[in-house]
């Protein structure tokens, strides 16, 4: 990517502090007029700077709730009810912090989605994308702390069951899971250390959001038609083009998520948390926040050994597999840069993808349902047939379509459409 | 780079100016109000200020004996004077004080022989001695902290040491003979 | 663009909904009432409930505890501070060990919670046939559509109907000691009936129907579960004017930017 107009300051004193360190330089050049972007970048590119901004505003809050939360089991709940009643401002601090995971997970997935579409993740992006996944997972373990905090019903058991997961690995399972919970069960030891890895796991994906900006700005952004930026016609200054469009972007988003905020605070949680924790007495069901629903369906989809059929020998028992399937389903994407063969990058080229691009996000949608329905009746096979086409889509799909598609020509530059069609594209 | 500049000397500048003016101002706007909700919230919780106020027994406290309230999180001195301490007191010429304040300006009119004073030195937040019948009370029978050695008397105002002012009497009010509600 | 975006909208929807559509048990969906903190401009009926903490005191405080709501709450519903100092004066609670170190007892103080019925868990379960009943102070939020369900709970009492079938298709059958309601989970509870008509004289007069009532104490304990309900309305209002403002303002801005770049 090249690069914009060098920052040269006019102020003698800012000038000064900038040549002994040159962090403004750093910041013209990352985020100001130094940094030039493609000129036909759309809505979907909003969703990078959103999950910043809901990055920032977990911090904030999560900062003020550690002011105020206490991590004992005994005085957990109580000290959650306290910041909801009588902490100045407490119940909008907590209800930002609560709604804002949802839209952080939010913010994540379409920009995963928007990624997949247009092929974001293709040479010479791969290590961009894997930096995103690495921050995926640290999110996917900070919330699953964080809601074990208030110490409630659905606290207590998810963690009960998603740390017994690990009881699946054959034979250091049963210690891996007793050293997590620091006991023999879920207890003060682990909410005292789920506390303390949850206040530290954000300052880590911090780190990790700077690497992938640092990675995203080496080849530059990736774009609506997949094409490399040739020359300065295709791009524009990222200052003031893409700030001014990211602050709209952070309007439309904040009136959505203040929506939930003040209108319905509560109805992205379950009634349960509400109910202090009882290790006596288990829920009706227990269901994961809504974002890890399509990994909770994967999970619970296995119900089968791996063995050789109508003998008792048994490879992989059901439980480890569907331990396996869960985790894979992640770990996979890390492999999709080499599993997608495609010379072309977006789907707006690539007519037969941009058709399984879209199943696979029904796909992901019944996974979400499936993950929050009782395992009976019709849903196990639904379920089944949903983790199946996930990783049919990624093992088989992607690899064999590549090789197989016809896809369409693509633009000489990024420009010259824009230009021939200024009402199409950005 | 030609329709950059274009956009950088476009022909309508002030309109351009204005509306990024407002949207810049209003959303400074914004941002200045979301603060204060983040700043407020470590001031003292509802909870806090329920136990802002502490009602003292006084029938309980013997002639020259003191005892010890907490109030709001710190010690309050509630001291039952004997006729001569009142004397002592009140026979101090306040022209010589470091903290000039007369013995009346401390107590309530009619319960001199009652004094409530804060337990906690001007100087640097420590709590003197002198409430229990063992503790030294310094050079002038009252109190005496021993982190920095300064000395109160028995009206509780500073006689000698580092710290600059008297021992201070929070607000308190007589609900009836022997009993005081405090703050 | 524009396929790409309603697929998107929908997605989101759908997922949204799922979520809603989850937490629905067996027993009978309760009825939707009409309250005056429901919708945008929501707020507390004083007068509703301070009948509904009259209800509270002289009929469910016998049996439920409400650990999270103090005297000093009660000046939120309206009450003087002389009223709320009189109203904690009414009760006993534990107060500091004397100089002997033995247990001492005082009279409640507004910033006192409100005494609970039973001293533990166990003392509760013993004087309940063996089940506990449930601390009050987050009811309406701890069950799916809380203050309906609540309602719904208190007026939903009957026989059982004849040829009634458990979901699976099998005879009901009702316990010894346990009650028909269609609304909790199992169709059958073990609390009686709590509320009666006329069960009591409300101080302001109103008549104390069973409706009524079942209305007052559901206004009250909504009040206890979300005691910051107005504020949180209040400030939404301001939020989103604000927001939508500042939105058009920067949508303005962007185009103007990008207005010559197009050209």
């Amino acid at each position: 990517m090249g690069h914009g107009p060098a920052f040269e300051p006019k102020n003698g004193a800012v000038k000064w502090f900038n040549d002994r360190l040159p962090i403004l330089s750093l910041l013209h050049g990352a985020l100001g007029p130094g940094y030039m972007a493609p000129r036909n970048l759309n809505y979907w590119w909003n969703f990078g700077s959103l999950a910043g901004l809901c990055l920032v505003i977990q911090l904030l809050t999560g900062i003020v709730l550690a002011m105020h939360y206490t991590p004992d089991t005994l005085v957990a709940f109580d000290s959650v009810e306290r910041i909801m009643r009588d902490v100045n401002y407490g119940w909008l601090m907590r209800y930002m912090h609560a709604n804002g995971a949802s839209f952080f997970f939010i913010a994540v997935y379409i920009h995963i989605l928007r990624g997949l579409y247009y092929g974001s993740y293709k040479a010479p992006r791969e290590v961009l994308w894997m930096l995103g996944l690495v921050i995926f997972l640290l999110m996917m373990a900070t919330a699953f702390m964080g809601y074990v905090l208030p110490w409630g019903q659905m606290s207590f058991w998810g963690a009960t069951v998603i740390t017994n997961l690990f009881s699946a690995i054959p034979v250091v399972g049963d210690s891996i899971v007793t050293l997590l919970w620091g006991g023999f069960s879920v207890d003060n030891p682990t909410l005292n250390r789920f506390f303390s890895l949850h206040y530290l796991l954000p300052f880590v994906i911090i780190g990790v959001v700077i690497l992938h900006i640092w990675a995203l700005h080496l080849p530059g952004s990736n774009n609506p038609l997949g094409i490399d930026a040739k020359d300065d016609a295709d791009k524009i200054p990222f200052h003031p083009y893409y700030t001014t469009k990211d602050i709209f972007g952070i309007g439309v988003f904040l009136l959505f998520f203040c929506a939930f905020l003040f209108y319905a605070p509560n109805a992205m949680g379950h009634p349960d948390n509400y109910i202090p924790a009882n290790p006596l007495v288990t829920p009706d069901s227990i269901v994961p926040e809504w974002y890890f629903l399509p990994f909770y369906a994967i999970l619970r989809s296995i119900t089968f050994d791996l063995g050789i059929p109508f003998t008792d020998i048994v490879f992989i028992p059901a439980k480890l597999l569907g331990v396996i399937a869960m985790f894979g389903s992640i770990l996979l994407l890390f492999f999709l840069p080499w599993l997608d063969t495609s010379k072309v990058r977006s789907a707006k080229f690539r007519p037969t993808y941009k058709i399984l691009f879209w199943f696979f996000v029904v796909d992901m949608v019944i996974l979400t349902i499936v993950g929050g329905k009782k395992p009976e009746g019709i849903w196990p096979v639904v379920g089944l047939i949903g983790t199946f086409y996930y990783f049919a889509h990624f093992l088989v799909i992607m690899p064999i379509l590549g090789k197989i598609e016809k896809t369409l020509p693509l633009p000489e530059s990024i420009a010259n459409p824009v230009i021939k069609a200024p009402q199409k594209g950005i | 780079m030609s329709t950059i500049d274009q956009s950088i000397h476009g022909d309508d500048v002030t309109r351009r100016d204005m509306i990024h003016l407002g949207t810049a101002g209003v959303g400074a706007i914004g941002a200045a109000a979301a603060i204060w909700p983040f700043v407020h919230q470590m001031n003292p919780a509802a909870d806090t200020l329920a136990l802002a106020t502490v009602e003292v027994d006084l029938s309980q406290i013997g002639e020259g004996e003191g005892v010890v309230i907490m109030w709001r999180g710190k010690p309050v001195f509630v001291r039952h004077r004997t006729a001569a301490e009142i004397a002592e007191a009140e026979g101090v010429d306040v022209s010589s004080l470091a903290d000039k304040q007369s013995d009346g300006e401390r107590v309530k009119p009619g319960k001199a022989q009652w004094l409530v004073i804060s337990g906690v030195c001007t100087h640097l937040g420590c709590v003197p001695l002198g409430t229990k019948p063992g503790d030294e009370k310094g050079e002038y029978d009252g109190w005496f902290c021993p982190c920095h050695g300064s000395h109160y008397d028995i009206s509780g105002r500073i006689r000698k040491g580092p710290a600059p002012k008297n021992l201070e009497v929070p607000a308190y009010a007589f609900t009836s003979d022997t009993t005081i509600i405090i703050g | 663009m524009k396929l790409l975006k309603n697929i998107a909208i929908v997605f989101v929807a759908v997922t949204v909904v799922s979520l809603n559509a989850m937490a629905a048990g067996a027993a009978k969906h309760p009825e939707k009432q009409v309250w005056s903190f429901d919708g945008i401009t929501g707020h507390y009926d004083r007068a509703s409930a301070q009948r509904g903490f009259q209800v509270y005191r002289e009929v469910c405080a016998s049996c439920h505890s409400l650990k999270y709501f103090h005297f000093r709450n009660l000046a939120d519903l309206g009450y003087g501070e002389d009223m709320i100092k009189a109203f904690a004066a009414e009760y006993e609670v534990a107060g500091d060990p004397d100089d002997y170190g033995d247990p001492t007892t005082r009279a409640a103080l507004p910033q006192d919670v409100f005494p609970a019925p039973f001293a533990n868990d166990n003392a509760a379960r013993a004087s309940n046939g063996g089940a506990l009943p449930p601390d009050l102070s987050l009811i309406t939020k701890a069950r799916h559509d809380g203050s309906n369900y609540t309602f719904a709970l208190l007026t939903g009492y009957s026989e059982v109907p004849t040829g009634h079938t458990n979901p699976d298709g099998t005879a009901f059958d009702l316990t010894d000691g346990k009650y028909f309601n269609p609304y909790f989970k199992g169709e059958q509870i073990a609390m009686a009936p709590p509320i009666s008509d006329d069960l009591l004289e409300y101080e302001d007069g109103t008549p104390a129907t069973m409706d009524q009532m079942s209305r007052d104490v559901v206004q009250f304990l909504t009040y206890v579960a979300e005691p910051k309900l107005e504020d949180r309305l209040h400030m939404g209002l301001n939020v989103m004017l604000f927001l939508a403002f500042f939105t058009l303002l920067a949508y303005f801005s962007y185009r103007k930017v990008w207005a010559n770049l197009k050209k």
